[in-house]
């Protein structure tokens, strides 16, 4: 689960970190308020950035400055509804525009392949790591926490010096521990800081100091351990889900909304996937990835069903079931019923092999479905229904 | 011969007396795989499946007295990686997690314990390993099986017993077939699994199923194209049609970054010399194609 860069901070905060002040807000009137607090405070400029779960904010126009409490509003404006690669900017975080002396970047990812947490840290911050990663590899250092005793201090500090940050080590080391702790905290698979800055702070008195700061934040959760940290569904943003999504997890189905016509109702992860890439490859366009899990029943296949069927572009649906824990008859069972319940009638094609197979069919010829054999052959004539109903249409 | 499980195993089911762990194991046993005893803490001395088998309290005692020298655990999510730590401390050599839903960083620690213990983890979010004709372990149903020397890896469940199927369908009976599971930090992965294949005198040709995510197939090809020349190969890829960002069902099936697409799958795969079917049921034909005539 991916959360709000001001969610984020807040983590970040509540581990001990250094963040500058900020506020969130939903209009350009609250925006011109906050900006108002932090100029009277004593910020030169604030700093105005959409909140939408997508990289290149910067680049979209999504971040932009302002000197007044005037000018935020208007930017704050021209900000909120604006469309960033599909995403509706709802709201914005401002903040003191930081007089930045220099950028650098900081990350604790999962690296999935040497099965341990992954340090990584450039001079170069403030831009895309993947663009420093392909250009200038050697810019980039590394390092592996311990897979049982975690980010060592000699490890921070090697990371540290590396990174060309030994007039700020001490903060450094506490920032790279702290990212590596609030990873394990709230088991995320990233945590990362672009930019991490040297800021230069102006205190009341008029004199001025440097200091190690992170000015953006971004950190996805690890959906797995969500059951652990319930406090976290809070950071769930109703805004970016889509609401099919939404209900299909909270029905237990893992379901992703796609762009075609053909509904795909499947048990089993990689099997999902095969389904849709089947009825790419006959000629059809997939309108979903649903997968119903294993040993699903014939209540949770009504309900796939439904969610299914919201989708108006759906004009054909292809169930594939293979069973091992799922029985073929609860599948057929429900179907049978979501059939019953449906306020529209769509083609579909349905294909159950494995467990109680022979009771399915059964079940399925009394009721009239279209069967297929085998997986091929379902995703043809799924397609082909899809067609006819296309054309009809 | 066979890889992870053969006659040899002695199994024991960790979480036997749970709902999961108890339907399984009598598949299990049924099949005619040696489970030798069950572990669920505080259920010690009592028996399970019908009084087939004996129940200990800790993994330790059911080693002692059982001589077990693999396991399978159905323990939920929250005490799973504890588990897969308690059986390789017990000297448990194979070890099979079949939990789905476990955080990936509990896996960190759990992977590294087994490995100071000179164990194996397959797993977990797998679906267990069957060597047809002498053990299955897990939850892949038995009756798709045939006995043969087609050794079949894959990252999946119901899509690897749609190839399994296909292939008995076409003849080509199973060495041993392996699921390795769809999360992003497993045990065993697909290059370890082509190194045993490959050193196993009764597997004479591979498939390989891999999914979007990681770069575990990459690495796997890298190797095949050095050491496996020899062995008829045959591959397929899940997910060409999945969008980037989005995690499908597998926690570990997720295009982000541009990295972890099906196209480069398939282009190191191909590269190796290992053709990809663009539909399971075709694997028994690229099979005999790349010469297997088993």
């Amino acid at each position: 689960m991916k959360i709000q860069e001001a969610d984020a901070k807040s983590l970040l905060v509540a581990e001990g970190l250094p963040v500058p002040d900020w506020e969130v807000a939903y209009s350009d009137v609250e925006a011109a308020a906050a900006a108002d607090r932090f100029l009277t405070a004593g910020a030169e400029q604030v700093v105005i950035k959409a909140q939408v779960l997508v990289g290149g904010r910067g680049k979209a126009g999504g971040v932009k400055l302002a000197a007044t409490a005037e000018e935020a509003r208007a930017v704050a404006a021209s900000i909120l509804g604006m469309d960033i690669k599909g995403m509706t900017v709802r709201k914005v975080l401002v903040g003191p525009a930081a007089a930045i002396v220099r950028e650098y970047y900081l990350s604790a990812v999962l690296d999935r392949a040497a099965r341990r947490i992954l340090l990584m840290g450039s001079a170069e911050g403030g831009v895309e790591i993947e663009q420093v990663a392909a250009e200038r590899p050697d810019a980039i250092v590394t390092v592996h926490a311990d897979p049982t005793l975690g980010l060592l201090d000699f490890q921070a500090r090697q990371l540290g010096f590396a990174m060309g940050l030994g007039g700020h080590l001490k903060a450094a080391v506490a920032i790279t521990r702290g990212i590596v702790r609030t990873m394990r905290a709230y088991d995320a698979d990233l945590v990362e800081i672009n930019p991490l800055a040297i800021v230069t702070e102006t205190a009341a008195d008029g004199t001025t100091a440097e200091r190690l700061v992170c000015l953006d934040a971004k950190i996805t959760l690890d959906d797995s351990a969500l059951p652990r940290h319930p406090e976290l569904e809070a950071l769930r943003d109703p805004d970016e889900e889509d609401p099919a999504d939404r209900e299909a997890r909270e029905a237990g189905l893992t379901f992703i909304k796609l762009d075609g016509t053909i509904g795909c109702m499947v048990n089993g992860a990689g099997l999902a996937m095969t389904t849709m890439d089947l009825v790419k490859r006959a000629g059809g366009e997939p309108a979903n990835f649903l997968d119903i899990g294993g040993g699903a029943r014939a209540d949770k296949v009504a309900h796939a069903m439904r969610i299914i069927l919201a989708d108006p572009k759906v004009n054909a649906i292809l169930v594939n079931i293979f069973g091992g824990i799922t029985r073929g008859d609860e599948v057929a069972r429900g179907l049978i019923e979501a059939r019953g319940q449906q306020d529209r009638s769509v083609p579909m094609v349905v294909r159950i092999v494995g467990t109680n197979a022979d009771e399915a069919a059964t079940l399925l010829a009394e009721a009239h479905f279209e069967t297929a054999t085998n997986l091929d052959e379902a995703a043809a004539k799924a397609v082909a229904a899809s067609r006819a109903a296309g054309t009809a249409a | 011969m066979s890889i992870l499980i053969g006659p040899e195993t002695r199994l024991v089911v960790q979480g036997i007396t749970g709902r999961e762990g108890e339907f399984h194991a009598r598949a299990m046993a049924d099949y005619g795989t040696p489970i030798v005893a069950g572990v669920t803490p505080g259920k010690g001395g009592q028996s399970a499946i019908d009084g087939r088998v004996a129940v200990f309290d800790t993994v330790a005692e059911a080693v002692r007295e059982t001589d077990a020298n693999a396991s399978c655990i159905f323990v939920p999510a929250a005490g799973a990686p504890d588990a897969v730590m308690e059986a390789a401390s017990a000297g448990i050599k194979t070890i099979f997690c079949i939990t789905e839903g476990i955080p990936a960083l509990d896996m960190i620690a759990a992977v590294e314990v087994v490995r100071q213990h000179g164990g194996r983890l397959i797993g977990p979010n797998c679906p267990g390993a069957t060597s047809p004709g002498s053990a299955k372990v897990g939850i892949i149903p038995g009756s798709i099986h045939r006995q043969g020397r087609v050794g079949v890896v894959s990252r999946s469940g119901t899509l690897t017993y749609e190839a399994v199927q296909a292939m008995s369908d076409a003849g080509l009976g199973q060495s041993t077939c392996i699921g390795i599971g769809g999360d992003p930090v497993i045990g065993t992965t697909f290059l370890d699994v082509l190194k045993l294949f490959a050193a196993d005198d009764e597997t004479e040709a591979i498939v390989l199923i891999g999914e979007i995510g990681g770069a575990a197939e990459e690495e796997a090809a890298a190797w095949a194209a050095e050491h496996l020349r020899g062995t008829p190969m045959a591959a397929f890829i899940a997910g060409r049609t999945a969008p980037e960002g989005k995690r499908m069902g597998h926690a570990g099936a997720i295009i982000s970054g541009g990295r972890g697409t099906a196209a480069s799958k398939v282009e190191a795969l191909e590269s190796a010399g290992i053709r990809v079917a663009g539909s399971p049921l075709e694997l028994p034909a690229l099979l005999r194609e790349a010469g297997y005539t088993g």
